[in-house]
């Protein structure tokens, strides 16, 4: 492009960064208010109780404490909290009380509260109430629970839906099929951890409510509190200040915010709430946890006939904001970047007396990439084939797009040789595959193994209306405004509200391009109802593809307004003028020429504009994806297992990924690493691990194990640029690319190097015990 | 998390350390470092009404050689004992062991004291020191006493101290020529605790093994020292096999804990595999 001062791409450093690390900025729990009140909640310690009493009298009379409620103090006002994502007309949305007035269903859920004047004084009197429960059975796993004789979580039973798609004629492609795999994986439970933990304060001023919270989502939150607490929309403000992190966490309608507002309306004053990180782990949303039963029938030669997939999902006790449509992401991306003849897919979600699960970084996609990509490798050794040959029997070729697969969707772009190419060649896959040979010949006590994960994800969530055709609540467009300023700065008001992924720089990035003004020149404003009045907010690596490019088109109209200006400026026809960033000028005479700048100046003061001509640069873009993005990537792992222990060490692990257009490397390289990490961590580490009664037993992190960077290998990264062909940017989105493609790579890499001993399979996650028992039991069988 | 409400005292000198413990009974607890307390107060699974906070008794820092031993304060932090010269000369599997609790974060303000007085099975310490044959002091209302390792810890998180009692330092035998050593930890993430340790020692003399030592982390309640392991290779070979068939005793007697993290078995299996390791590290043999 010749009419950009090439800003795109540009490695910056990251604008918001410095009041971040240095702490200058305000988190939530920063928050000060006259007169602010604290809020602590009493939780279950059961997984599923009938409540029989609730006694908050001896909470009442505890020093500094102003209330204490139990649910049935709200029963009257506080209304469900929403399910966004309907998924099937018949599905069973039980109704879910912020604070639990006659059932406990998981352990964590809210039953009484305290507010006090400082938090002590709130969790010394949360000790004083006193709840009486009768213990009703928990309900643990997913198989028993749709058995006829299980306990119950909800009257209604614990099967909250059924959804299948099918195309294609499977019983033909499983009909005298030469190889059929079956395998069952698990995807276990995860607790997301952001770094932050969520706070919330409420402020009530007569009847309007300013609401902070450390969420992603403040424009859907608005919504739905006033849908959920009646009070009118225009009468509640809610603001996402600076946000830790959320990784889908904080994509959520939680009952702490509910009832923060209901707090605020009956007590008349601020209150404010911030979380433990115990209290996190058994009560944010978790993510994952999906048994996956899964056929593939194939060719001798590897070509992939048809792929069955049957899954049950975790709802957990619950469904919250977008609980079923997570699974159901999967049913687009099981089938991956490969051709196929038949594809079937059925979920079915299934109520537990867990913690309710929801969106996870990766969202459905994650679990469906783990499964197709596991199955892969599996049918290459099935089958005595390389995995990468497997694939490339299989994947759709760089020729061959844009391809409408056979779940629907129209891959619009990609280059699966080009990046698997580079993968390849940074690996030294024939190397590792030598030395692979040469240990297992050797009988060497590490073995060496080798785990493929050629992924595609998508992004861009979502043209609204395939968000309708699947019975979302909402549309998936999003918002941007610019306003010049007259002394030729911009402010960018977005409404994709960023939680740590970096949108001030990456947005000042695009308008420094576009319109040619320097990059300090540029504030970007988020995060604020009152602020940014439209918007979607933040999930499913949408910034970039849905919000950058509504902003690239916020910037089109600036210029085209600009250039009417400029022509009345300069005395010329607009068609004579020509655009170099950042300036008009007179083609065929560019010292005659205006900078945007000096056009702003001239709005402002109005006293020369062209008849009919508004004093404003000012400019709206709303953008409505016409499709989903499809980054894509090869990624390979090292991993070298010791057979007497069962550790697993990452040897290498090579990530080429292809998210389009880069707006910022830097940036890019983060979400990378931090995905990466984050995948591993399911690999290798995290499970929500729960008892036989339904206590979850890894409520801190020294139970929960994070890797933290020394567990973790340097990783080798590579891009290949494909641009998509549907946006104007090209720009594909890569928030969760990283945590998409690692899981499967490593546990492959583990399950490889065990091949020889007979392992099939290590349950995730691959912990030395596991491995240790895996390796054992193979040993057994083979005996 | 919110700790509930306790007293907190800082006294001066250790006399009136061991005074305000003494009237404090079971009520008071004994703060250094702060790294084991404070997650347990801020769980709300420790209720103290009193807290006295050693950090102002310096003389129960550092480490000094008196004759054949060395005496390490008990308020001594785990950084300091990994980079102290007199502990990586004469006592290095103490500094080395040091070096792999917990993070650096944690190293540096966790004391040796702390540690040991925490008596976590799970602690690296613990085993360490009974390993080394080491002396724990104390102080308390009735005056100065000295405590072997082997008696120190009686129980999971409970220690042979008594009411108002105050652990000033450790004593640690010098290790003399011969001697080699090796801390293998086995943990499934950097930060975590250990699932099995051991701590070994080998005095070699020529190609064979003259005394060696062996103790557990995390292998029952308190510390153990393998005893069968260790008669099996008095004696024997240095060499890999015969350190192997040594270390296959290397459970026998101990009672591992069944958790979340390891089953009963994989603990046995690992200490094993572990002690083996340990044992072929500290006589260098390959």
């Amino acid at each position: 492009m010749t009419d950009t001062v090439n800003e795109i791409g540009k490695r910056r450093t990251r604008k918001e960064d410095a009041r971040l690390i240095t702490g200058q900025t305000n988190w939530t729990d920063n928050i000060q208010l006259p007169g602010l009140l604290h809020v602590a909640f009493l939780r279950s310690p059961q997984a599923h109780a009938k409540i029989l009493s609730v006694d908050v009298s001896a909470a009442r009379q505890m020093p500094g404490v102003i209330a204490a409620y139990s649910g049935a103090d709200f029963a009257a006002e506080q209304g469900s909290l929403p399910c966004a994502w309907p998924v099937t007309p018949d599905i069973v949305i039980p109704n879910h009380p912020p604070m639990a007035t006659e059932e406990v269903r998981y352990g964590g859920e809210i039953v009484a509260c305290v507010v006090a004047r400082d938090r002590y004084a709130a969790a010394d009197a949360l000790e004083q109430i006193d709840v009486d429960y009768e213990s009703l059975p928990p309900v643990l796993d997913m198989e028993a629970a749709l058995t006829d004789g299980s306990p119950k979580v909800h009257e209604a039973g614990n099967k909250s839906f059924e959804w299948v798609f099918a195309n294609g004629d499977m019983e033909a492609a499983f009909r005298d099929a030469p190889v059929v795999l079956e395998r069952t994986y698990r995807q276990q439970r995860l607790i997301p951890c952001a770094m932050e933990p969520r706070a919330v304060v409420c402020a009530p001023v007569a009847d309007e409510y300013t609401l902070w919270s450390a969420t992603q989502i403040p424009h859907v939150l608005r919504v739905m509190l006033a849908l959920v607490t009646g009070i009118p929309e225009h009468k509640l403000r809610v603001i996402a200040p600076d946000v830790g992190g959320g990784f889908g966490s904080k994509l959520q309608v939680t009952a702490e915010e509910v009832l923060a507002v209901l707090l605020a309306r009956k007590l008349g004053r601020p209150v404010k709430w911030t979380e433990s990180r115990s209290e996190g782990n058994l009560a944010v949303h978790h993510g994952r946890d999906q048994l996956q039963r899964i056929r593939i029938a194939a060719d001798a030669d590897g070509r992939l006939r048809g792929l069955s997939v049957d899954l049950l999902a975790d709802m957990g006790a619950y469904l919250m904001l977008v609980t079923p449509g997570v699974p159901l992401l999967g049913a687009f991306m099981f089938n991956a970047i490969y051709k196929m003849d038949a594809y079937f897919f059925k979920c079915t979600g299934v109520f537990t007396t867990k913690t309710p699960t929801d969106a996870y970084r990766g969202a459905g996609r994650p679990e469906a990439t783990f499964g197709i990509e596991h199955a892969m490798d599996d049918l290459a050794a099935e089958l005595g084939m390389d995995p990468l040959a497997l694939r490339r029997r299989n994947w759709i070729a760089h020729s061959e797009f844009p391809y409408t697969t056979i779940s629907g969707l129209t891959y619009d772009s990609g280059n699966y040789e080009a990046a698997t190419a580079r993968a390849v060649e940074l690996f030294g896959y024939d190397d590792l595959r030598k030395e692979q040979e040469a240990r297992r010949a050797s009988g060497d006590p590490v073995q060496l193994g080798i785990g493929v994960s050629t992924y595609t994800e998508m992004c861009g969530l979502a043209p609204s209306r395939v968000l309708g055709q699947l019975a979302y609540g909402a549309g998936g467009w999003e918002h941007a405004s610019i306003r010049m300023l007259p002394t030729g700065k911009v402010e960018v008001v977005t409404g994709s509200s960023a939680h740590g992924q970096g949108h001030e720089t990456a947005w000042s990035q695009i308008v420094a391009d576009r319109l040619g003004v320097p990059f300090e020149d540029v504030r970007v404003l988020h995060g604020d109802t009152q602020v940014s009045p439209k918007g979607m907010d933040t999930y499913g690596s949408r910034s970039l593809a849905v919000g950058g490019v509504a902003l690239y088109g916020a910037c089109e109209k600036v210029i085209a307004k600009a250039k009417v200006i400029a022509a009345g400026m300069l005395e010329v026809s607009p068609e004579d003028l020509e655009w170099t960033p950042g300036r008009w000028s007179v083609r065929g005479d560019p010292d005659q020429g205006k900078t945007i700048a000096e056009i702003a100046l001239a709005t402002f003061a109005a006293h020369n504009l062209p008849d009919g001509v508004e004093p404003s640069l000012d400019s709206d873009a709303t953008y409505d994806p016409e499709s989903f993005s499809f980054p894509h990537g090869t990624h390979l792992c090292a991993a070298e297992v010791d057979t007497e222990t069962g550790q697993v060490r990452i040897r290498s692990y090579v990530a080429v990924d292809d998210v389009g257009t880069v707006v910022n490397p830097l940036i890019v390289d983060g979400q990378v690493h931090g995905g990466l990490a984050q995948g591993i961590a399911q690999a290798l580490y995290e499970e929500a691990a729960y008892d036989a009664d339904g206590n979850l037993l890894t409520t801190t992190l020294a139970d929960y194990l994070m890797p933290s960077a020394t567990d973790l290998p340097t990783f080798a990264t590579d891009r290949t640029e494909t641009p998509a062909t549907t946006n104007p940017m090209g720009v594909k989105g890569v928030g969760e690319a990283g945590t998409i493609a690692s899981t499967p790579a490593v546990v492959n890499a583990v399950v490889d190097a065990l091949r020889p001993f007979g392992v099939r399979d290590v349950e995730m996650p691959c912990t030395p015990q596991r491995v240790w028992r895996a390796i054992g039991q193979a040993r057994g069988a083979a005996r | 998390m919110i700790p509930a409400t306790f007293e907190y005292v800082r006294p001066g000198t250790l006399s009136e350390a061991v005074q305000a413990l003494a009237q404090g009974g079971d009520d008071a607890k004994v703060i250094a470092g702060g790294q084991s307390l404070l997650p347990l107060l801020r769980l709300r699974l420790a209720y103290p009404d009193l807290l006295v906070d050693l950090g102002a008794l310096d003389e129960l820092r550092g480490v000094r050689e008196v004759g054949d031993a060395l005496e390490i304060g008990a308020l001594t932090t785990h950084y300091a004992v990994t980079r102290d010269p007199l502990i990586r000369e004469h006592c290095g599997l103490l500094a080395a062991a040091a070096g792999t609790v917990a993070d650096p974060a944690v190293r540096h303000r966790g004391t040796v004291g702390g540690s040991l007085s925490h008596a976590d099975p799970a602690g690296d310490l613990p085993a360490v020191i009974a390993a080394l044959d080491a002396t724990l002091l104390a102080s308390g209302p009735e005056g100065e006493r000295s405590i072997a390792a082997a008696d120190f810890f009686v129980d999971y998180l409970t220690t042979a101290l008594r009411p108002g009692e105050v652990l000033t330092a450790i004593r640690v035998p010098k290790l003399g020529p011969g001697w080699g050593y090796r801390y293998e930890k086995f943990h499934v993430t950097a930060q975590d605790w250990a699932i099995v340790g051991v701590a070994a020692l080998v005095r070699r003399d020529n190609g064979q093994v003259a005394e060696a030592r062996v103790g557990l982390t995390n292998m029952g309640t308190v510390p153990v020292r393998a005893r069968a392991t260790e008669e099996a290779a008095a004696g024997s070979e240095a060499s890999r096999e015969a350190l192997t068939a040594a270390a296959a005793h290397a459970d026998e007697g101990t009672s591992p804990p069944d958790d979340l993290r390891a089953a009963a078995d994989y603990r046995r299996h690992l200490s094993r595999v572990l002690t083996t390791r340990g044992l072929c590290a500290a006589a260098n043999v390959v």
